[in-house]
């Protein structure tokens, strides 16, 4: 038996008047219909009549059976008339049914024109993006408005969703916010002292560590690790949420969203921030010091001292002022994408990956913002 | 009534002594069953007897905890890996969403079975895509659609297809009328008949809808106590004597779906 679909084409001109016999042997089936797809295709239609003989076909299915109506439909449109014989009852019904379903179909939408779709695409983009300005600012009032309620008590601060949130925000962070900032620390110190040494002044890497960490980098690198963590979270719970009809199901209890949702994750956020803040500069000047002890041979107790003399006050003032508002930023932010979920999944890791771009964006360009000011007011 | 078939009937699942469980919990327990070449077998059960949970140890995407599963004469469990992917060729499943690809369209969710199995010419794949999508009863304007892009109905009617693509002798359906209005699910009773019937399917479906029961299926397997109970056509379980058969096609939905004419 033929495991394989075979053509055998015979041209036969002498007394039968340009009647042409096709015999198809085998499977004609979806696994095999590829053997004999190119050499059916290539025939061309010619001679008098085709007549397709499926006598020793063994085994047909949808996909042989459009071979044949094919070959009918094209060869008949050629002006040959083609018959189809011997054919069992399986293979007689198949050719119907794909007969019937017989449509052209396009598989991809249009293109269109490459010119209008990319001038499409930019007034898309520009529509959506002052959409989402709007909307963000709606949601901010709306989320100011809650706060201002909750901060006068007409509305109660949910206490379990805060605590929860801090634990979750703060808490948790605790172990890869400390072993990064730990981690910088040794490094600006190793690298400043590596500068530093080529002017005799490696003494100087305690005001280098002391000055950026307190700070800049402390807090930026922080808000930065927080705002991957959690803005990302902030926007795939609620996010998920919202798909779910869970936000829905709240506002037809009565109970709202963002007083349910959003305003613990703020205040969470931003007292959490603050702390890890201060907890994370705290690790960077460790790693420092671990590092000028080891390797400068500056003792801890001189290095705190020097400490003492170089940091100002107000830098750890400014860097602990930063914190909060990075905070209430990047829970701001994350919440906003997770509400503005729509449709399916797909729009869930959409809105997160937005999420945490653009809350890491903010937290820098705010920054830079704090570091103008604070200099413009004399603190440098 | 019992699900064990003789030894010499035309069998294309046979399942013996089917174990299956989630840590402590255990759904299956000793199950059999027979299903025979060319006919639909209805799968019913209360909520969490475990009719997905059997149809996903069929197809092999859970693994029980014993017993064995022989499909088209071969025991699924010892296949090795080229033996369990030409094994899927031969079947095709319809999820309970439809499983759409979402990245892709309609017809290339059709294609993609084809350009995983066969390396056909692109050309050739779009006209079986084609006929496919108007085989299951889909304008030709759903084709370059995006999933997202349409109906409940329509994404099941997508999903048939795309389980179609490779003309399968053996067609799994989770649920197919769930979810639909009443005149889409009896058109796809209709549809699951007519595809049955000329392309020689056997169906093994899962339902919770009486009226599919009544309108296309041979046999009915009944699924609880941790096993299939009873098989038989829908006659001979209302004589079978369990409370749970008895209510589920006694009851008032039961006996509202009974045809008038077998009623009597």
């Amino acid at each position: 038996m033929n495991t394989v679909a075979l053509a055998v084409f015979f041209e036969d001109d002498a007394g039968t008047g340009g009647a042409r016999r096709l015999t198809l042997h085998g499977r004609l089936t979806m696994a095999h219909i590829g053997d004999i797809a190119g050499p059916l295709r290539a025939l061309a239609p010619g001679g008098g009549t085709l007549a397709i003989d499926l006598g020793p076909v063994d085994r047909i299915d949808t996909a042989g059976a459009w071979m044949v109506h094919r070959l009918v439909t094209d060869w008949s449109a050629a002006g040959v008339p083609a018959t189809v014989e011997n054919a069992s009852d399986d293979a007689k019904r198949l050719i119907a049914e794909v007969a019937t379903n017989d449509k052209p179909m396009a598989v991809r939408p249009p293109a269109g024109n490459p010119a209008i779709v990319r001038l499409e695409r930019i007034g898309g983009a520009v529509v959506l993006a002052s959409d989402n300005i709007g909307n963000f600012l709606a949601f901010l009032g709306q989320t100011l408005v809650v706060l201002g309620q909750t901060l006068i008590r007409r509305r109660s601060l949910r206490w379990n969703a805060f605590i929860h949130q801090c634990e979750s925000i703060g808490v948790n962070a605790l172990g890869i916010v400390g072993l990064l900032l730990f981690l910088v620390g040794m490094v600006v110190a190793q690298q400043g002292a590596v500068q530093l040494r080529q002017f005799g002044a490696e003494v100087f890497v305690v005001n280098l560590i002391g000055r950026s960490t307190f700070r800049e980098l402390g807090i930026l690198l922080t808000a930065i690790m927080v705002a991957g963590r959690s803005s990302s979270a902030f926007a795939a719970q609620i996010g998920s949420m919202k798909l779910n009809q869970e936000i829905d199901a709240m506002e037809i209890i009565g109970m709202s969203p963002i007083e349910v949702l959003v305003v613990p994750r703020v205040l969470a956020m931003g007292l959490m921030l603050l702390m890890l803040g201060f907890y994370g500069a705290f690790m960077a000047v460790l790693g420092g010091g671990l590092y000028v002890w080891v390797a400068l041979d500056i003792p801890p107790v001189s290095y705190v001292q020097r400490l003492q003399e170089v940091v100002p006050l107000s830098d750890f003032v400014i860097g602990l002022v930063k914190a909060p508002v990075f905070g209430v930023v990047i829970a701001m932010m994350g919440c906003f994408q997770g509400m503005q979920v729509t449709g399916n999944a797909e729009s869930v890791g959409a809105r997160t990956t937005r999420a945490v771009v653009e809350s890491i964006f903010v937290v820098i360009v705010l920054d830079a913002f704090f570091a103008v000011f604070f200099s413009a007011l004399g603190f440098n | 009534m019992t699900p064990v078939l003789p030894d010499d009937a035309d069998v294309v699942i046979r399942i013996r002594g089917l174990d299956n469980g989630f840590g402590d919990q255990t759904v299956h327990e000793g199950l059999d069953l027979d299903v025979r070449r060319g006919e639909i077998i209805g799968v019913v059960g209360g909520s969490g007897t475990g009719k997905s949970v059997l149809m996903r140890s069929i197809i092999g995407l859970q693994t029980p905890r014993a017993g064995s599963i022989s499909i088209f004469g071969e025991d699924v469990a010892h296949l090795d890996a080229a033996a369990a992917k030409d094994m899927r060729r031969r079947w095709g499943v319809l999820f309970q969403e439809g499983a759409l690809f979402s990245s892709l369209t309609v017809a290339e969710n059709i294609e993609v079975p084809m350009r995983e199995f066969l390396s056909l010419p692109q050309e050739l794949m779009d006209e079986f895509a084609g006929y496919k999508v108007a085989m299951v009863g889909l304008p030709v304007e759903a084709g370059p659609k995006f999933p997202s892009e349409l109906s409940g109905g329509m994404k099941k009617r997508a999903g048939l297809a795309r389980a179609l693509a490779l003309d399968p002798r053996l067609l799994f359906l989770d649920e197919p009328t769930a979810g639909l209005d009443p005149i889409s699910a009896a058109a796809f009773d209709e549809l699951i008949k007519v595809l049955k019937e000329t392309l020689g399917l056997t169906v093994f479906l899962i339902t919770h809808d009486l009226d599919t029961l009544h309108a296309i299926c041979d046999r009915v397997a009944v699924l609880a106590d941790k096993k299939v109970l009873a098989v038989g056509t829908i006659p001979e379980l209302l004589t079978f004597d369990h409370p749970w058969v008895k209510e589920y096609f006694a009851g008032p939905r039961g006996r509202a779906a009974t045809p008038k004419s077998k009623a009597a």
